[in-house]
Protein backbone atom coordinates (compact mmCIF):
# COMPACT_ATOMS: atom_id res chain seq x y z
CA UNK A 1 0.00 0.00 0.00
CA UNK A 2 2.51 2.47 0.77
CA UNK A 3 4.33 1.29 -2.34
CA UNK A 4 1.00 2.65 -3.98
CA UNK A 5 1.49 5.97 -2.24
CA UNK A 6 5.50 5.86 -3.65
CA UNK A 7 4.35 5.11 -6.76
CA UNK A 8 1.37 7.61 -7.20
CA UNK A 9 4.01 10.86 -6.19
CA UNK A 10 6.68 9.54 -8.26
CA UNK A 11 5.30 10.73 -11.67
CA UNK A 12 4.95 14.50 -9.68
CA UNK A 13 8.40 13.71 -8.50
CA UNK A 14 9.69 12.98 -12.10
CA UNK A 15 8.73 15.86 -13.80
CA UNK A 16 10.70 18.10 -11.44
CA UNK A 17 13.74 16.15 -12.77
CA UNK A 18 15.50 17.13 -16.55
CA UNK A 19 13.86 15.24 -19.11
CA UNK A 20 16.45 12.68 -19.91
CA UNK A 21 16.82 11.38 -16.16
CA UNK A 22 12.59 11.08 -16.12
CA UNK A 23 12.85 9.14 -19.17
CA UNK A 24 15.06 6.59 -17.89
CA UNK A 25 13.46 6.65 -14.89
CA UNK A 26 9.87 6.59 -16.50
CA UNK A 27 8.96 3.24 -17.38
CA UNK A 28 9.51 1.67 -13.48
CA UNK A 29 7.27 4.36 -12.02
CA UNK A 30 4.39 3.65 -14.50
CA UNK A 31 1.29 2.54 -11.80
CA UNK A 32 1.06 -1.37 -13.05
CA UNK A 33 -2.32 -2.64 -10.66
CA UNK A 34 -4.69 0.42 -10.67
CA UNK A 35 -7.65 -2.28 -9.46
CA UNK A 36 -8.19 -3.60 -6.00
CA UNK A 37 -7.14 -7.51 -6.16
CA UNK A 38 -8.03 -9.49 -3.90
CA UNK A 39 -7.94 -13.48 -5.04
CA UNK A 40 -9.07 -14.36 -1.21
CA UNK A 41 -11.09 -15.24 0.88
CA UNK A 42 -13.15 -16.87 -1.75
CA UNK A 43 -16.73 -16.14 -0.89
CA UNK A 44 -19.04 -18.99 0.05
CA UNK A 45 -21.14 -21.17 -1.85
CA UNK A 46 -24.57 -19.94 -2.06
CA UNK A 47 -27.03 -22.04 0.17
CA UNK A 48 -29.79 -22.41 -2.53
CA UNK A 49 -29.42 -22.42 -5.86
CA UNK A 50 -32.11 -20.38 -8.14
CA UNK A 51 -35.43 -21.33 -7.40
CA UNK A 52 -37.42 -23.29 -10.06
CA UNK A 53 -40.99 -24.15 -9.57
CA UNK A 54 -42.19 -27.74 -10.80
CA UNK A 55 -38.82 -28.66 -11.18
CA UNK A 56 -38.80 -26.98 -14.91
CA UNK A 57 -39.74 -23.49 -15.02
CA UNK A 58 -37.57 -20.58 -13.03
CA UNK A 59 -39.04 -18.82 -10.97
CA UNK A 60 -38.21 -15.52 -12.54
CA UNK A 61 -40.59 -15.87 -15.34
CA UNK A 62 -43.33 -16.15 -12.70
CA UNK A 63 -41.94 -12.75 -10.87
CA UNK A 64 -41.86 -11.35 -14.60
CA UNK A 65 -45.34 -11.81 -15.33
CA UNK A 66 -46.67 -10.84 -11.81
CA UNK A 67 -47.22 -7.11 -12.22
CA UNK A 68 -49.28 -7.55 -15.36
CA UNK A 69 -51.08 -10.84 -15.20
CA UNK A 70 -51.19 -11.62 -11.34
CA UNK A 71 -50.66 -15.16 -10.02
CA UNK A 72 -52.56 -16.96 -12.56
CA UNK A 73 -50.71 -15.19 -15.32
CA UNK A 74 -48.28 -18.02 -15.98
CA UNK A 75 -50.74 -21.02 -15.62
CA UNK A 76 -52.90 -19.45 -17.93
CA UNK A 77 -50.38 -18.83 -20.68
CA UNK A 78 -48.78 -22.52 -20.41
CA UNK A 79 -52.36 -23.43 -20.82
CA UNK A 80 -53.59 -21.83 -23.65
CA UNK A 81 -49.69 -22.66 -25.10
CA UNK A 82 -50.57 -26.34 -24.67
CA UNK A 83 -53.91 -26.14 -26.11
CA UNK A 84 -52.71 -24.03 -29.03
CA UNK A 85 -49.56 -26.78 -29.40
CA UNK A 86 -52.22 -29.93 -29.53
CA UNK A 87 -54.96 -27.93 -31.83
CA UNK A 88 -52.59 -26.93 -34.46
CA UNK A 89 -50.64 -30.34 -33.87
CA UNK A 90 -47.70 -28.73 -33.16
CA UNK A 91 -47.18 -31.44 -30.37
CA UNK A 92 -48.69 -34.74 -32.30
CA UNK A 93 -49.98 -37.51 -29.80
CA UNK A 94 -48.49 -40.57 -31.11
CA UNK A 95 -46.86 -43.66 -29.41
CA UNK A 96 -44.24 -41.55 -27.99
CA UNK A 97 -47.07 -39.46 -25.70
CA UNK A 98 -47.73 -42.56 -24.04
CA UNK A 99 -44.15 -43.79 -23.24
CA UNK A 100 -43.56 -39.91 -22.33
CA UNK A 101 -46.54 -39.79 -19.85
CA UNK A 102 -45.09 -43.43 -18.08
CA UNK A 103 -41.53 -42.12 -17.69
CA UNK A 104 -42.83 -38.66 -16.31
CA UNK A 105 -44.91 -41.26 -14.06
CA UNK A 106 -42.68 -43.21 -12.89
CA UNK A 107 -39.63 -40.29 -12.71
CA UNK A 108 -42.50 -38.13 -10.94
CA UNK A 109 -43.30 -40.99 -8.22
CA UNK A 110 -39.53 -42.07 -7.59
CA UNK A 111 -38.49 -38.31 -7.35
CA UNK A 112 -41.40 -37.50 -4.46
CA UNK A 113 -40.65 -40.50 -2.39
CA UNK A 114 -36.81 -40.91 -2.32
CA UNK A 115 -35.74 -37.51 -3.14
CA UNK A 116 -35.43 -36.68 1.00
CA UNK A 117 -33.27 -39.43 1.37
CA UNK A 118 -30.88 -39.00 -1.83
CA UNK A 119 -30.56 -35.27 -0.66
CA UNK A 120 -29.61 -36.16 2.74
CA UNK A 121 -27.06 -38.48 1.80
CA UNK A 122 -25.46 -36.05 -0.61
CA UNK A 123 -25.41 -33.19 1.78
CA UNK A 124 -23.90 -35.96 4.10
CA UNK A 125 -20.93 -36.26 1.50
CA UNK A 126 -20.89 -32.66 1.30
CA UNK A 127 -20.28 -32.35 4.85
CA UNK A 128 -17.42 -34.56 4.85
CA UNK A 129 -15.81 -32.86 2.26
CA UNK A 130 -16.37 -29.27 3.60
CA UNK A 131 -15.12 -31.09 7.10
CA UNK A 132 -11.99 -32.69 5.91
CA UNK A 133 -10.95 -29.30 4.34
CA UNK A 134 -11.94 -27.68 7.09
CA UNK A 135 -9.74 -30.16 9.45
CA UNK A 136 -6.81 -29.51 6.84
CA UNK A 137 -6.90 -25.59 7.52
CA UNK A 138 -7.45 -25.86 10.88
CA UNK A 139 -4.19 -28.30 10.90
CA UNK A 140 -2.83 -25.42 9.41
CA UNK A 141 -3.62 -22.47 11.47
CA UNK A 142 -2.59 -24.80 14.21
CA UNK A 143 1.46 -25.62 12.66
CA UNK A 144 1.38 -21.84 12.13
CA UNK A 145 0.85 -20.46 15.37
CA UNK A 146 2.80 -23.49 16.84
CA UNK A 147 5.69 -22.14 14.83
CA UNK A 148 4.73 -18.42 16.06
CA UNK A 149 5.15 -19.92 19.66
CA UNK A 150 8.64 -21.48 18.72
CA UNK A 151 10.23 -18.16 17.02
CA UNK A 152 8.89 -16.44 20.17
CA UNK A 153 10.47 -18.85 22.46
CA UNK A 154 13.25 -18.95 20.20
CA UNK A 155 13.57 -14.89 20.41
CA UNK A 156 13.49 -15.21 24.09
CA UNK A 157 16.02 -17.40 24.35
CA UNK A 158 18.44 -15.50 22.05
CA UNK A 159 18.30 -12.93 24.61
CA UNK A 160 19.92 -15.07 27.06
CA UNK A 161 22.42 -15.76 24.87
CA UNK A 162 24.78 -12.66 26.72
CA UNK A 163 24.75 -15.29 30.20
CA UNK A 164 25.52 -18.25 27.86
CA UNK A 165 28.63 -16.26 26.52
CA UNK A 166 29.57 -14.46 29.99
CA UNK A 167 29.58 -18.31 31.20
CA UNK A 168 31.70 -19.46 28.38
CA UNK A 169 34.19 -16.43 28.12
CA UNK A 170 35.07 -17.66 31.76
CA UNK A 171 35.58 -21.32 31.32
CA UNK A 172 37.94 -20.01 28.54
CA UNK A 173 39.79 -17.60 30.87
CA UNK A 174 39.65 -20.35 33.52
CA UNK A 175 41.49 -22.83 31.14
CA UNK A 176 44.14 -20.65 30.36
CA UNK A 177 44.57 -19.76 33.77
CA UNK A 178 44.93 -23.66 34.34
CA UNK A 179 47.34 -23.84 31.14
CA UNK A 180 49.13 -20.85 32.43
CA UNK A 181 49.81 -21.99 36.00
CA UNK A 182 50.71 -25.38 34.69
CA UNK A 183 53.27 -24.00 32.71
CA UNK A 184 54.46 -21.51 35.15
CA UNK A 185 55.00 -24.95 37.26
CA UNK A 186 56.81 -26.91 34.59
CA UNK A 187 59.58 -23.85 33.83
CA UNK A 188 59.60 -23.96 37.93
CA UNK A 189 60.29 -27.56 38.11
CA UNK A 190 62.83 -27.54 35.04
CA UNK A 191 65.28 -24.84 36.84
CA UNK A 192 64.88 -26.38 40.16
CA UNK A 193 66.30 -29.72 38.47
CA UNK A 194 68.94 -27.47 36.83
CA UNK A 195 69.86 -25.73 40.08
CA UNK A 196 69.88 -29.17 41.99
CA UNK A 197 71.80 -30.65 39.27
CA UNK A 198 74.38 -27.83 39.63
CA UNK A 199 74.57 -28.14 43.25
CA UNK A 200 74.82 -31.94 43.62
CA UNK A 201 77.90 -31.25 40.35
CA UNK A 202 79.38 -29.31 43.15
CA UNK A 203 78.75 -31.52 46.23
CA UNK A 204 80.02 -34.20 44.14
CA UNK A 205 83.10 -32.25 42.98
CA UNK A 206 84.05 -31.33 46.32
CA UNK A 207 83.62 -35.17 47.86
CA UNK A 208 85.71 -36.18 45.43
CA UNK A 209 88.15 -33.83 46.19
CA UNK A 210 88.38 -34.45 49.77
CA UNK A 211 88.28 -38.37 49.08
CA UNK A 212 91.40 -37.74 46.77
CA UNK A 213 92.86 -35.12 49.29
CA UNK A 214 92.59 -37.80 52.29
CA UNK A 215 93.65 -40.75 49.89
CA UNK A 216 97.02 -38.69 48.67
CA UNK A 217 97.15 -37.64 52.61
CA UNK A 218 96.98 -41.23 53.56
CA UNK A 219 98.96 -42.23 50.75
CA UNK A 220 101.93 -39.84 52.15
CA UNK A 221 101.90 -40.70 55.70
CA UNK A 222 101.81 -44.46 54.54
CA UNK A 223 105.12 -43.75 52.42
CA UNK A 224 106.47 -41.67 55.15
CA UNK A 225 105.91 -44.28 57.70
CA UNK A 226 109.81 -45.96 57.62
CA UNK A 227 109.68 -49.35 58.42
CA UNK A 228 112.15 -48.41 61.61
CA UNK A 229 108.88 -46.60 62.83
CA UNK A 230 106.67 -49.43 62.02
CA UNK A 231 108.88 -51.20 63.99
CA UNK A 232 108.27 -48.80 67.01
CA UNK A 233 104.86 -48.76 66.51
CA UNK A 234 104.47 -52.05 66.77
CA UNK A 235 105.92 -53.02 69.70
CA UNK A 236 104.91 -49.91 71.66
CA UNK A 237 101.33 -51.41 70.47
CA UNK A 238 102.08 -54.97 72.04
CA UNK A 239 103.30 -53.17 75.48
CA UNK A 240 99.72 -51.12 75.52
CA UNK A 241 98.09 -54.85 74.71
CA UNK A 242 99.71 -56.72 77.54
CA UNK A 243 98.98 -53.39 79.82
CA UNK A 244 95.40 -53.60 78.76
CA UNK A 245 95.29 -57.48 79.53
CA UNK A 246 96.82 -57.18 82.86
CA UNK A 247 94.18 -54.77 83.91
CA UNK A 248 91.92 -56.95 81.85
CA UNK A 249 93.04 -59.80 84.11
CA UNK A 250 93.09 -57.71 87.24
CA UNK A 251 89.21 -56.33 86.33
CA UNK A 252 88.21 -60.03 86.28
CA UNK B 1 -28.02 14.18 -16.56
CA UNK B 2 -27.33 11.37 -15.62
CA UNK B 3 -24.36 9.92 -18.16
CA UNK B 4 -25.91 8.12 -21.27
CA UNK B 5 -25.37 4.22 -21.45
CA UNK B 6 -24.14 3.18 -24.70
CA UNK B 7 -26.60 0.46 -26.25
CA UNK B 8 -23.71 -1.35 -26.61
CA UNK B 9 -23.31 -2.22 -22.86
CA UNK B 10 -26.94 -2.47 -22.00
CA UNK B 11 -28.43 -5.61 -21.13
CA UNK B 12 -30.91 -7.46 -23.26
CA UNK B 13 -33.38 -6.82 -20.86
CA UNK B 14 -33.13 -3.66 -20.91
CA UNK B 15 -33.07 -2.86 -24.41
CA UNK B 16 -36.25 -0.93 -25.73
CA UNK B 17 -38.18 -3.27 -28.88
CA UNK B 18 -37.31 -1.04 -31.24
CA UNK B 19 -33.15 -0.52 -30.70
CA UNK B 20 -33.55 -4.68 -30.83
CA UNK B 21 -32.76 -4.88 -34.34
CA UNK B 22 -29.38 -2.99 -34.00
CA UNK B 23 -28.48 -4.07 -30.79
CA UNK B 24 -27.91 -7.56 -31.97
CA UNK B 25 -26.49 -6.12 -34.84
CA UNK B 26 -23.52 -4.73 -32.44
CA UNK B 27 -22.68 -8.02 -30.77
CA UNK B 28 -19.37 -9.74 -31.11
CA UNK B 29 -20.08 -12.83 -33.65
CA UNK B 30 -16.87 -13.76 -34.42
CA UNK B 31 -15.64 -17.53 -33.03
CA UNK B 32 -14.10 -16.07 -29.62
CA UNK B 33 -17.60 -13.98 -29.26
CA UNK B 34 -19.28 -16.71 -29.94
CA UNK B 35 -17.15 -18.94 -27.70
CA UNK B 36 -17.17 -16.45 -25.07
CA UNK B 37 -20.93 -15.96 -24.90
CA UNK B 38 -21.38 -19.60 -24.65
CA UNK B 39 -18.95 -19.67 -21.51
CA UNK B 40 -20.47 -17.04 -20.20
CA UNK B 41 -24.20 -18.59 -20.31
CA UNK B 42 -22.69 -22.08 -19.11
CA UNK B 43 -21.17 -19.98 -16.50
CA UNK B 44 -24.63 -18.39 -15.24
CA UNK B 45 -26.33 -21.50 -15.25
CA UNK B 46 -23.68 -23.32 -13.77
CA UNK B 47 -23.36 -20.95 -10.94
CA UNK B 48 -26.79 -20.06 -10.20
CA UNK B 49 -28.25 -23.57 -9.93
CA UNK B 50 -25.32 -26.26 -9.76
CA UNK B 51 -22.55 -24.46 -7.77
CA UNK B 52 -24.63 -24.37 -4.90
CA UNK B 53 -24.40 -25.99 -1.19
CA UNK B 54 -27.90 -27.75 -1.51
CA UNK B 55 -28.78 -28.24 -5.21
CA UNK B 56 -32.49 -29.14 -5.94
CA UNK B 57 -33.29 -31.32 -8.70
CA UNK B 58 -34.45 -28.20 -10.79
CA UNK B 59 -31.02 -27.49 -11.58
CA UNK B 60 -30.41 -30.76 -13.96
CA UNK B 61 -34.30 -31.22 -14.78
CA UNK B 62 -34.35 -27.82 -17.07
CA UNK B 63 -31.49 -28.87 -19.06
CA UNK B 64 -32.72 -32.71 -19.54
CA UNK B 65 -36.14 -30.96 -20.39
CA UNK B 66 -34.65 -27.89 -23.07
CA UNK B 67 -32.85 -31.40 -24.62
CA UNK B 68 -36.30 -33.20 -24.89
CA UNK B 69 -37.54 -30.12 -26.44
CA UNK B 70 -34.18 -29.71 -29.24
CA UNK B 71 -34.63 -33.38 -29.68
CA UNK B 72 -38.62 -32.67 -30.52
CA UNK B 73 -37.97 -29.67 -32.84
CA UNK B 74 -34.84 -31.69 -34.70
CA UNK B 75 -37.21 -34.13 -35.75
CA UNK B 76 -40.40 -32.75 -35.87
CA UNK B 77 -40.49 -33.28 -39.68
CA UNK B 78 -40.22 -37.13 -38.89
CA UNK B 79 -43.32 -36.41 -36.64
CA UNK B 80 -45.42 -34.81 -38.81
CA UNK B 81 -46.70 -37.83 -40.28
CA UNK B 82 -48.12 -39.35 -37.15
CA UNK B 83 -50.87 -36.12 -36.99
CA UNK B 84 -54.27 -37.27 -36.97
CA UNK B 85 -55.89 -34.46 -39.05
CA UNK B 86 -54.79 -33.03 -42.14
CA UNK B 87 -56.00 -29.70 -41.24
CA UNK B 88 -56.04 -27.28 -38.26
Amino acid sequence: MLSRLVLRAAPAALRALPPPVAVGVLHTTRPLHTTQQSLAPVPPLPEKGGEVRHGLIPEEFFQFLYPKTGVTGPYMLGTGLLLYLLSKEIYVVNHETAAAACILTVIVYGVKKFGPDVAAFADKLNEEKVATALAVKNEAIQTLQTAIEDEKKEQWRVEGHSYLFDAKRNNVAMLLEANYRERLMMVYSEVKKRLDYQVAMQSLKRQKEQDHMIQWVEKNVVQSITPQQQKESIAKCILDLKALSKSAHAAV
Amino acid sequence: LPAAVLLKDTKLMDVKLGQLGSWLAMRDYSPSGILGAMRRGYDRYYNKYINVRKGGLGGISMVLAGYVVLSYAWSYSHVKHDRWRKYH
